[in-house]
């Protein structure tokens, strides 16, 4: 499977309806791109004719805005800007929530509009249209599913419903946890946490939510975005239910769900 | 005699107001100190966000058992302030009961629901009195209200338990009269009320002058309450009464997710990647981020004097969950804090910051902002349309670019971002490198 970069595609003249921006967690941790492979699998699946920016794409500045150094986000939205607005990107999808907030919500500011979906978003309009089916249930048939939402979807930008709806379209049992949706618990690693120790504490942030998801007694934990991936992975490993509990993205539960039709095989 | 009241209620609540009008207006100068922003667009959905989260209490009903509670409290605040004004004109006028005069039995009507509110007020207060100091309910005792904060939150409850049992008695001394004597002076008989008609049984042995005695007592203990209670106010936490409202009005219309941008920050960079474009000349210098009151917006200190101190972002922040020091109640209690104490310097005629101090550091320290994951949890619970988070990220910019002062893995992500343009020590060069996986 090859997965063309928009330099490539300008060079032969060509234009991708979509541009799959990957994010730094995506692109580089081993967990996370698995989570990218699988969303690719997706996108190839429906034909869709889309792009990555490869080498030539670059940290969006979120963790260095949030920590407080505006200098360095400032320096890498001019940069992302200039190489989406030579390539005229006009749409774009991705797998991380920070991603997404940064711009659907600041880039703007800068000179630097896009539309832009996180992927719980566009895998529900490609369930809703029929697009991806999911097989006779699927692999997750009758398995204990709980969602944990992340903050940058969902209290920052209110989509709750979306990745829900991805579920659902399983032949699966959700479950909630006690705080959920806009009364959702971090993960921890927002606001550049994921990238120091955490202060003193009592608990660890990552495991106090873990333990949340855990309780649920579902044995799969559902999350639409990488740096949540990871932290309740460690959080799940920190009570020894790596065999029992698996954390999982929305991208890779319909990527294993997806009803294989061979016209679209590529 | 009655000339005499008349006079001494008019003066009363002639300095009340002043003096309230004085507090208010020196915490709108302390507010105004902040950072100018500008709030005034889109007045509809402002208007809509006045209506539902501080009329309508809308956050308040995500624990619908409290919120009840909390609404009927609040409802019989405003409503009662109908029959303050029934009150207040009696003792202008030297009348009594003026309302009764033309609106026949509507009248009835109208007191019989302020005492079911009295007492409905004055068990609901009890409650919250249970809930804070014997339940012990964990936002409600947490150890950053020790000291004035308890002491303020209980005043406020007491307070007005003894204000409805003085309306209550009032009316049933007052009952008590029309039984025994059908014109008494200015009382007229104006019927039982649901409440202060059985209570005025316990009255009927007492002589009518006593019974006269009594409802003066308890009218005049009742409205230079209510005036000090208004006095109150400015120094307490109880201020959200007054301030929900315009903090609803201001509060942000644009998601939660986004930071605000900082202009001239983003034009430093673009001179630094287009000369061309740089101005010449000297330029002004300008602080970045906050690190005392007046750096902030002032809305952030309209947040801070609207604060009730009740603690459900804190309830909800992760951070505190998990025992670190950052308390989002607590940087608004501090943020207010600092601006009384800068409006006291101005107050001595000495600059706002003469004192040396500052609100980053002397009243917020770094291990509190560097535990925040700006998860928003505190802003999505706060029912006054309160952004804590606002305040933290105006913090933390100082921090990091007035001070240099980041953890070293701070520090080392930055190096990173701007080297490697990825927050890991990893080459560019693999950013693709699963791409290529993906092709065999």
């Amino acid at each position: 499977m090859h997965v063309p970069t928009m330099a490539e595609m300008a060079m032969k003249g060509e234009e991708p309806e979509i541009l799959f921006w990957v994010g730094c967690a995506g692109s580089f941790d081993q967990r996370a791109q698995k989570i990218t492979k699988a969303f690719v699998t997706i996108l190839n699946h429906i034909g869709i004719r889309f792009a990555i920016l490869g080498k030539e794409e670059m940290c969006n500045g979120d963790p260095a805005r949030r920590a407080g150094n505006e200098f360095l986000f400032q320096m890498m939205a001019y940069q992302n800007i200039q190489i989406l607005n030579g390539y005229n990107i006009k749409k774009m999808v991705t797998t991380c929530p920070h991603c997404f907030n940064i711009f659907k919500n600041e880039y703007p500011k800068l000179g630097g509009n896009y539309e832009i979906v996180h992927h719980a978003t566009f895998l529900q309009e490609l369930i809703d249209q029929g697009k991806v089916k999911i097989e006779g249930g699927g692999a997750f048939k009758g398995k204990r599913i709980t969602f944990h939402d992340s903050c940058y979807l969902g209290r920052a930008n209110g989509i709750y419903e979306a990745p829900r709806a991805v579920l659902e379209a399983l032949d699966s049992e959700l479950v909630e946890m006690k705080r959920c949706g806009s009364k959702g618990m971090c993960c921890g690693a927002g606001g550049a946490q994921m990238f120091k120790e955490e202060e003193k504490g009592t608990n660890r942030i990552n495991f106090e939510r873990s333990d949340e998801a855990i309780s649920t007694g579902a044995t799969i934990i559902a999350s639409s975005c990488p740096y949540c991936n990871t932290m309740l992975t460690d959080g799940v490993k920190n009570r020894e239910k790596e065999n029992e509990v698996a954390v999982l993205d929305i991208a890779e539960i319909i990527a294993a769900s997806i009803k294989k039709t061979p016209d679209h095989e590529s | 005699m009655q000339y005499f009241q008349q006079a001494a209620f008019v003066l009363i609540a002639a300095f009340a107001i002043w003096l309230f009008s004085k507090n208010i207006l020196q915490i709108r100068r302390n507010i105004l100190l902040g950072r100018e922003e500008d709030l005034t667009d889109n007045p509809r959905a402002r208007w809509k966000q006045v209506l539902l989260l501080a009329f309508g209490q809308k956050k308040m009903f995500r624990n619908p058992l409290v919120a009840v509670l909390h609404f009927v409290v609040y409802a019989g605040f405003i409503i009662i302030n109908l029959e303050v004004m029934e009150i207040a004109l009696d003792g202008i006028l030297g009348t009594h009961r003026l309302f009764s005069n033309f609106m026949g039995g509507a009248y009835a009507v109208f007191i019989n629901f302020f005492e079911i509110l009295a007492v409905l007020v004055t068990a609901f207060c009890a409650i919250f009195l249970l809930r804070r100091n014997v339940v012990k309910v964990k936002r409600l005792a947490q150890a950053e209200l020790n000291g004035w904060p308890k002491s303020d939150a209980n005043y406020i409850l007491i307070t007005e338990i003894i204000l409805m049992c003085l309306f209550l008695t009032m009316n049933a001394a007052d009952r008590a009269l029309q039984l025994q004597v059908p014109q008494y002076g200015h009382y007229k008989d104006v019927g039982a009320f649901l409440i202060s008609g059985p209570l005025s049984e316990s009255f009927k042995n007492l002589s009518p002058a006593t019974l006269a005695g009594i409802e003066r007592s308890c009218w005049w203990l009742h409205i230079i309450g209510i005036f000090a209670f208004l006095n109150y106010l400015p120094y307490s936490k109880h201020l959200h009464i007054l301030f929900a409202f315009p903090n609803a009005y201001y509060a942000r219309l644009f998601p939660k997710g986004e930071i605000k941008n900082m202009p001239r920050v983003q034009d430093e960079v673009k001179y630094m990647m287009q000369p061309e474009l740089a101005p010449t000349g000297e330029q002004p210098v300008v602080k970045f981020g906050a690190k005392d009151v007046p750096d902030l917006s002032w809305k952030s200190l309209l947040d801070a004097y609207s604060c009730t101190e009740c603690g459900r972002c804190t309830a909800a922040c992760p951070a505190n969950l998990t025992g670190k020091l950052l308390s989002p109640r607590k940087i608004m209690m501090a943020t207010r804090d600092r601006a009384e104490e800068i409006g006291r310097n101005l107050n001595a005629g000495k600059e706002a910051g003469a004192d040396g101090k500052s609100l980053l550091h002397d009243y917020i320290t770094a291990e509190e902002l560097r535990a925040c994951t700006t998860c928003n949890a505190c802003v999505e619970e706060c029912p006054v349309s309160i952004n804590p988070l606002d305040i933290i990220i105006e913090l933390r910019r100082s921090l990091i670019m007035e001070e240099s002062n980041a953890p070293a893995e701070w520090n080392a992500m930055f190096g990173n971002i701007e080297n490697n343009f990825a927050p890991w020590k990893l080459s560019p060069d693999d950013r693709d490198k699963w791409a290529t996986e993906m092709e065999s």
